[in-house]
């Protein structure tokens, strides 16, 4: 056992945010239509690399979404899902809100990546909403992102500010989607979830056996062609 | 019958107390500011309005909101970090909202311009969304029945009409403006330009003319 943890180590210490994103865009397959969420997951477009050819949609109306604008490329008109100003680039396309809730509810993005409150052990996602009886409750796309893309990745840290779990064996917080998350990134280890329970691919400054330690689902190593 | 109005007074002075009135526009892209102004001074209140958001900064919806003429608001996102004045009014108890997973928020609106009676859809199935509403499992996947949302009117905002109505946009601040044509009874559009009829592609239109029934040139 302690053989096949080491083997899954593959950082001597936790991952930071642009480690994280480096590592959430070189697992995007060459040619994948993508989504990335707001925040955390909007880092991974700046480690994209060309020879990937990676097409990005945004919610709001475009396939072909390039780098945020500067100076004189900001153009009201063209904005991101989180209103940031953007550019477009060769080859890409416009369409009105429904065609681009299509896309992703007709199940024709390849991947998207969000980030998240907690995930389950069977891969159920709360993302929008705090439940807090003051909250103002917003939930923008994530729900129909979270039930249309092929794949659903989450990136987040593995625990919160006071050290709990934010991988749950069942969310506390209102959930956005039922069973829906196939990957998880933290700065810890990066998680597999479905039918086979959580699997752990591959873990950041700790052991398998330390990771167990922080989190309250049954762990696995991961079979090695997942890796 | 489509009308070509001089000011966007005008355009908006049939909107009654009580309407259901779509605005299109994703955050600023493709909000019709001068149209809400206009509304904004015509008075018209008890308003329920279908937006994606609900009002940022101080103009545009959000004025309409703080002003109490929106009894309610039919949105996706409505807390951002500027949406102040909806906020105020929420936790006042003196807005109503009914907040709706972004895609249904669309698709629910495209159905209502498409004759469409409802559809099952995955999208908020298993949560606090979706409580009270029928669901169904197709195809293996738990479903939720959503209805169509119609409107009285609809103000959108476009780059260019022609002699027809015919309309095109520009960039994401397409958005929602096709779908709420088609969804409204009435349907006023502000654009940049009015190109002669002829003067657009026939194959690049966007919003055919038949959705269309006031255009308002705004400088």
């Amino acid at each position: 056992m302690s053989i096949q943890t080491a083997s899954i180590q593959t950082s001597d210490k936790p991952l930071g945010r642009d480690d994280l994103a480096r590592l959430v865009a070189r697992d995007i397959k060459p040619g994948s239509f993508v989504n990335l969420g707001i925040g955390q997951p909007t880092l991974v477009s700046n480690y994209l690399q060309p020879e990937q050819n990676i097409t990005l949609h945004t919610e709001n109306g475009m396939l072909g979404m390039g780098p945020e604008a500067t100076g004189d490329q900001i153009d009201g008109d063209l904005i991101n899902a989180g209103k940031i100003p953007v550019t477009e680039l060769p080859g890409a396309s416009y369409f009105h809100h429904a065609d681009s809730f299509a896309i992703m509810r007709g199940g024709h993005l390849d991947i998207c990546v969000l980030g998240a409150f907690q995930v389950s052990a069977t891969g159920d996602l709360a993302n929008w909403h705090t439940g807090a009886p003051d909250a103002i409750p917003a939930v923008g796309g994530a729900m129909d992102l979270a039930t249309g893309a092929k794949d659903v990745f989450v990136m987040m840290t593995l625990l919160t500010r006071d050290g709990a779990s934010k991988i749950v064996e069942a969310c506390t917080y209102p959930l956005t989607g039922v069973g829906c998350v196939t990957r998880v990134y933290t700065d810890k280890a990066v998680f597999l979830t479905g039918p086979d329970g959580v699997q752990v691919r591959e873990t950041f400054g700790c052991t398998l056996e330390e990771l167990q330690a922080l989190v309250p689902v049954a762990l696995t190593a991961a079979p090695a062609v997942e890796r | 019958m489509l009308n070509f109005i001089d000011t966007v007074g005008e355009a908006v002075a049939g909107i009654k107390d009580g309407s259901t009135v779509m605005i299109g526009g994703f955050g600023n892209a493709g909000q019709p500011f001068e149209l809400i102004d206009a509304l904004l001074d015509g008075g018209a209140t008890d308003l329920t309005v279908v937006n994606n958001n609900a009002g940022q900064g101080d103009q545009g919806l959000a004025l309409l909101i703080k002003e109490g003429r929106v009894r309610k608001m039919i949105c996706s996102f409505p807390r951002q970090s500027d949406s102040w004045h909806f906020d105020a009014m929420y936790k006042a108890g003196q807005i109503e909202l009914e907040l709706v997973p972004q895609g249904n928020l669309a698709e629910r609106i495209r159905a209502a311009g498409a004759g469409i009676g409802g559809f099952f859809t995955p999208t908020g199935y298993g949560t606090m969304l979706a409580e009270g509403k029928e669901t169904r499992i197709i195809d293996g996947r738990g479903q939720v029945f959503e209805t169509p949302i119609h409107a009285d009117v609809a103000l959108i905002k476009a780059l260019k009409a022609d002699g027809v109505g015919n309309l095109v946009y520009r960039k994401t601040a397409r958005n929602f403006g096709p779908i709420m044509a088609a969804a409204a009874k009435h349907t006023i559009a502000q654009v940049s330009e009015i190109v002669p009829t002829g003067g657009l592609d026939p194959e690049n239109v966007v919003t055919p003319g038949i959705y269309v029934n006031s255009i308002v040139k705004v400088a």
